[in-house]
């Protein structure tokens, strides 16, 4: 069987090989892709909607409509690892003893079947596999971690001048979270980033971006034609593009740091919010 | 452009793939795709496209591996085949 998956492989291969000659050479002027639309975009974007990223501009304004489903789908992949994964805690079987350990001084007990400890802020509960987490590594992504949201919040702003936006700023602002859970544990990270929050702001961000074109659309123009915005921000039509722009890659952003932290807490923990990496 | 730079990369990167693929370790396969990624995150910014390349950095290299690295912490290290 290994033997004729490694054929195919190499048919495939050869069969790409030869299909890439009939390409027009890397950055050649006279190809298709680069004679019909390129053109227009190069010299007609800094005028239409005022923003010096081209790419910036063609992904959220002229092609807006493909970016908001890409968005849809990042939200629909999200979804789905939660309900593949999460389990919810009276489906889960009780293990034999319960660990609880006591917050100041990191003092674990364990009960027996049966015994519950009183609710107390005291004790938290663990799970067997628990460790505690190193101080070094805690305190130096504690450092890190702010700088690392303010660097994923410029990137977000930024999108317009410099490479970067929505998509990229929301996946390093996630990455802050995931770091903040894999330095210390957790459960820190659950509390400070509830289930039901990461679900909703997952929505929201798809909801802002779809809202967005809704609006326009209530607007008499067109669904993503964000100059019908000129009126709501008192700015001129022109503008009012690269402020839409901004405002549908917030949206963007949004919706992958949410998805991004609740795939990491699903699969980390195997679905049960307890203990994980 | 300079072709030797971009051979070696394009050298490293078919490496760190067939790497990924030989290794029994999932944790070793994890971490040589991460590699894999930033080769290629090189190899976008090479060819001008730093949008994809940028994208590329944070999402293949970044928390793709991470959640692979996750998902082998659930499971054993070692691959059955």
């Amino acid at each position: 069987m290994k033997i004729i998956g490694l054929i195919i492989t190499f048919l495939t291969g050869a069969l790409l090989f030869y299909a890439a000659d009939d390409f027009p050479a890397w950055s050649d002027p006279a190809s298709p892709a680069s004679t019909y639309l390129s053109p227009h975009f190069i010299e007609k974007t800094m005028e239409e909607t005022s923003v010096p990223n081209i790419v910036t501009a063609v992904l959220a304004d002229y092609r807006g409509f493909d970016t908001m489903f890409e968005t849809a789908v990042i939200f629909s992949a999200g979804v789905v690892c939660f309900f593949l994964l999460r389990i919810s805690r009276r489906e889960e079987e009780e293990p034999e003893t319960r660990s609880y350990r006591h917050v100041l001084t990191g003092v674990t007990i364990q009960l027996k079947e049966g015994h519950k400890m009183p609710p107390s802020a005291d004790f938290e509960r663990i799970d067997s596999m628990w460790t505690p987490p190193d101080l070094i590594i805690k305190t130096g992504c504690r450092l890190m971690i702010p700088f690392v949201q303010l660097f994923a919040l410029y990137v977000i702003a930024h999108g317009h001048h410099s490479p970067g936006g929505g998509f990229q700023g929301g996946v390093i602002l996630g990455a802050s979270f995931i770091l903040l859970a894999i330095s210390h544990d957790p459960t820190t990270a659950v509390r400070r980033t509830s289930e039901k929050l990461i679900g909703i702001l997952c929505a929201v961000g798809v909801l802002i971006y779809a809202g967005t074109g809704a609006l326009c659309l209530l607007l008499k123009l067109n669904f993503l034609d964000y100059s019908a915005l000129a009126g709501i921000l008192h700015v001129d039509p022109i503008t009012a593009r690269s402020h839409g722009i901004l405002i549908v890659e917030i949206g963007v952003g949004i919706a992958v740091l949410a998805t991004m932290i609740w795939i990491y807490n699903n699969i980390s923990s195997a679905g049960r919010y307890r203990q994980g990496l | 452009m300079i072709w030797q730079i971009d051979l070696a990369i394009l050298t490293l990167v078919v490496v760190a793939a067939i790497g990924a693929l030989m290794v029994k370790d999932l944790l070793g396969a994890s971490v040589l795709f991460g590699s894999y990624s930033f080769m290629m995150c090189l190899l976008w910014s090479i060819m001008g496209a730093v949008d994809v390349a940028f994208t590329e950095a944070s999402v293949g290299a970044g928390v793709s591996t991470v959640l692979f690295v996750a998902a082998v912490f659930r499971t054993t290290r070692r691959t059955k085949d």
